[in-house]
């Protein structure tokens, strides 16, 4: 392969990657918008989502669009259940309690996924099979175009459900002044639970659509979550569109890295840009810097 | 002439498109009691902020016994001389009323980790010092009873004064009190003053931000007037007590209407 | 050290002392008793850390393995003794810690606990990448035990030195806990625009706490190397970073006994826990929520007020 089919190989995966990153950056968001607190479960709700959609369409035999449903009203259902029963009773817990419990919900999920999953990892056919194109040289697999185009759906979907309607913008009120908000009529606490399920369906379409390329076990979540949080804060933590543009912009560094210096250190990569904006600029891109000071945490 | 202990030359503070302090001048001489008042938002809390090194002036600057404080961060502008409390109470609730005062002794003392692990001689005899000279200010404000409480366990009249000996242990110069009688009855005001008046007596300089009149007026050697970040008046309190432009500031344009 | 914590140390000292004659030759006692021990020091660390200066780290098992590391690479490497190979490790921690501490505890919050995640997961990576060096996934054996005058030590003796260390440690951090550095800390922790303004240079001690929990980190790392003359990089991952964190917390954050507490039970949980295999994470996911939700100040505290004794003075629960 020459070089330059070489890199439209590697600009595809970082595509691929850049989609999971992207959704589960906005995960982050949407949750830190509503609630002020960084979800450290996030990664969790992308592996059931990979591993739920095994289920329904290699156990139970359902047609992919049905397991595709159940797997994001599942995990949704996840999220919700994880914020009435872990998150609520400690809203006014301090900072600490609050990064643990988010914590300890990863392990919690992790937990029951290696019981009814095991260790191993599981396959999923490609959505619509297996046989790839080749675009200038490269073999690129069709599932990447059902990855990207499911991915940008979802986030119109969203920036349509902030932008446009009531409830998206009321959640964003509920995490600059919770009180404002309330006084104004609007339900936080059900803003906050809302967040909660939006995100983890997010995060659910991403496992979803990358475990026919990447395969899903129980323990993917954490690294997953630390990319996507990468991401999340490189984007500037609150931005929607920095979160999306920050995604792809860690794949495709992931991606160049692994195939042009290095695969053994390729997780470092996302980390590293991690450890950079927060120790440069922790607004990220598309933050201001005046408002990171405000946020509460 | 007397000595200078505070020297402020157009000082500005900006927060975005808003000018909290704008053209702002004045100085301290040593041992007065010199008071600034305001309607709020006037840019009083502001103004103490930026004299303690928590925020940046956008403009002008600050000299401190003849040595400029711009750029300097708050715990090396404590260590010279200044020391305050704080509108909202900024004590430590997870130590008691003592240990609070003992740690305003800490830019006064210098024990390190290695000699505090292993409880070296010299630490021991910095930590009975430590101790003397934090029940001292206990008893200067009258809490050496509340000295085992936890601090945020007391009342709290109670909590402003040990946040003053607090203050007093650092052994500061010049001393900023930020709204001291705020939630102070009639009668812990009164003690209030008086305490103000002892911590003159040990020659200290005083910056007060108040909004009890009375008390201003009672303690004052001066004071200075913010209106919208800058000074309309500045003073003996008399002269400001019947100065137009203040009773304007206070009671807005309805005397002016009346 | 207060009056108070006197006679708790006094009886642990003794406990110490007696329990290895009271375990007769059981190996597997003593194993135990040498983990929980080292586990120990790491979590007193991590409570000066997080309890008293209130900070985070969720990445303080990369600690624990530049010391495993330093020790067992220089000692069958380069043929170090292991007491250099111990301060070097201690030295590489401490310069580390430094230059991850300064920008990351200026932080606020979610921020550092997410940076010290990332540098925990980084170190991780590299463990497991630096073959050469380190092994690699694969891990590094042959580490020589430690000797005394020639008489390698092993089981009680070895028992008596880890645990010596934690006494040591102990005492000196109960010593710097009631020293005006202690002050400095829970200031910080109680609220750091006043630590400031009473001249507490709150950035400088807060990175200054990070390397020294990072430096009890290091010496714990050294004793586990020379104890289990194998390590790999699965012991300095994620999870135990997380254990870590779950001792302090599940023990008490309020007082670094808490810790000591939270080591000991948590050092027992994973025995116990094995038996159950699948069900492993998801109990010990399931114990910390449980702490977390309904004994928010940990074990110790919980034990304390069903003993009807009043809690310590005025601190914020965890």
């Amino acid at each position: 392969m020459t070089l330059a089919s070489q890199l439209i190989q590697y600009l595809f995966t970082g595509l691929t990657l850049g989609s999971i990153y992207a959704l589960v950056a906005l995960g982050f968001t949407m949750i830190y918008n509503a609630t002020g607190i960084i979800n450290l479960a996030q990664g969790e709700f992308v592996m059931l989502g990979g591993l739920i959609m095994v289920f329904c369409t290699m156990i139970l035999k359902l047609p992919l669009f049905l397991g595709f449903v159940l797997t994001i009203i599942g995990v949704t259902l996840v999220g919700i259940l994880f914020e009435r029963l872990a998150i609520h009773p400690l809203k006014n817990a301090s900072l600490i309690t609050l990064i643990m419990i988010t914590l300890a919900g990863s392990i919690l999920f992790r937990g029951v996924a290696m019981f009814l999953w095991g260790k191993d990892p599981y396959a999923l056919p490609p959505f619509s099979g297996s046989r790839p194109v080749h675009f200038l040289g490269a073999t690129i697999q069709l599932q990447i175009f059902w990855i990207l185009a499911i991915t940008l759906l979802a986030v119109l979907g969203i920036g349509f459900f902030f932008n446009r309607t009531l409830a998206g913008k009321a959640m964003i009120a509920c995490a600059f002044n919770p009180l404002a908000a309330g006084l104004v009529g609007i339900n936080v606490r059900r803003m906050v639970l809302f967040s909660f399920g939006l995100s983890a369906g997010v995060g659910a379409i991403a496992g979803a659509i990358i475990t026919p390329i990447t395969l899903m076990e129980y323990d993917r979540g954490p690294l997953l979550g630390l990319k996507g949080f990468a991401a999340a804060v490189l984007g500037g933590l609150g931005s929607g569109v920095g979160s999306i543009v920050a995604g792809f912009i860690i794949g495709i560094l992931e991606s160049m890295g692994a195939g042009l210096i290095s695969s053994g250190y390729k997780d470092a990569i996302a980390l590293v840009v991690l450890l950079m904006i927060l120790w440069v600029k922790p607004s990220g891109l598309f933050g201001s810097a005046e408002e990171s000071e405000l946020k509460k945490f | 002439m007397t000595e200078q202990v505070l020297r402020v030359q157009s000082f500005e503070k900006s927060f975005g498109g808003l000018r909290a302090i704008e053209a702002l001048d004045f100085t301290v001489a040593a041992g007065q009691i010199k008071s600034f008042i305001g309607p709020n938002g006037a840019g009083k809390t502001t103004l103490f902020n930026l004299v303690t090194g928590i925020l940046p002036p956008t403009a002008g600057t600050f000299e401190f016994a003849g040595r400029t404080l711009n750029g300097l961060k708050p715990h090396a502008i404590a260590r010279l001389g200044i020391s305050r409390t704080f509108q909202n109470l900024e004590l430590f609730g997870n130590m008691t009323a003592l240990e609070n005062v003992m740690l305003g002794r800490h830019s006064r003392t210098a024990a390190g980790i290695f000699s505090a692990g292993l409880r070296l001689p010299g630490m021991r005899r910095e930590e009975r010092q430590i101790k003397e000279k934090a029940l001292e200010e206990l008893r200067f404000m009258g809490l050496e009873n509340k000295a085992m409480m936890g601090a945020t366990s007391l009342p709290l009249g109670e909590q402003k004064l040990l946040e003053i000996a607090r203050a007093l242990a650092t052994q500061p110069k010049l001393l900023l009190l930020d709204e001291p009688a705020a939630g102070l009855n009639m009668r812990e005001t009164v003690k209030l003053s008086e305490t103000i008046l002892r911590i003159r007596e040990r020659g200290i300089t005083v910056m007060l931000v108040e909004h009890d009149m009375s008390l201003v007026m009672e303690i004052s050697d001066e004071v200075l007037v913010l209106n919208y970040g800058r000074k309309i008046a500045e003073g003996r309190p008399k002269e400001i007590q019947r100065h137009p432009d203040v009773i304007a500031a206070y009671l807005g344009e309805e005397t002016q209407n009346a | 050290m207060r009056k108070s914590d006197y006679y708790p140390i006094l009886l642990m000292a003794l406990a110490v002392i007696l329990f290895p004659l009271l375990a007769g030759g059981n190996g597997y006692f003593i194993s135990l008793l040498v983990f929980m021990g080292i586990n120990g020091l790491i979590s007193m660390g991590l409570s000066l850390l997080m309890g008293y200066a209130g900070q985070i780290s969720l990445g303080h098992a990369a600690f624990y393995g530049i010391g495993a590391y330093s020790s067992g690479i220089l000692t069958t490497k380069y043929s170090f003794h292991p007491v250099g190979a111990f301060f070097i490790g201690i030295l590489f921690s401490a310069l580390i810690a430094f230059l991850v501490g300064k920008p990351t505890l200026r932080l606020k919050g979610h921020y550092m606990a997410v940076a010290t995640l990332g540098f925990g997961e980084i170190l991780f990576i590299v463990f497991n990448e630096l073959s050469p060096l380190t092994g690699g996934p694969s891990g590094l054996s042959g580490i020589p035990p430690l000797t005394f005058f020639g008489h390698p030590l092993e089981g009680a003796a070895y028992f008596y030195l880890v645990w010596g260390f934690v006494i040591f440690l102990l005492l000196f951090s109960l010593n710097v806990i009631n020293s005006r550095v202690g002050r400095a800390l829970r200031a910080v922790h109680g609220s750091e625009l006043a630590a400031n303004a009473m001249g507490v240079d709150a950035s400088r001690y807060k990175v200054q706490v990070f390397v020294l929990s990072a430096i009890y980190a290091s010496m714990a790392g050294s004793l586990y190397a020379h104890f289990v003359t194998f390590i790999s990089p699965n012991s300095f991952s994620l999870m135990f970073s997380i254990l870590l964190l779950m001792m302090v917390v599940v023990g008490g954050t309020e007082t670094i006994w808490g810790a000591l507490l939270g080591a000991t039970v948590l050092t027992l949980l994973p025995e116990y826990l094995r038996g159950l295999e699948d069900f492993e994470v998801l109990a010990y996911g399931a114990i910390l929520m449980g702490v977390l939700l309904f004994m928010p100040r940990g074990i110790l505290q919980g034990i304390r007020g069903l003993l009807g004794k009043r809690g310590e003075v005025g601190v914020p629960s965890p």
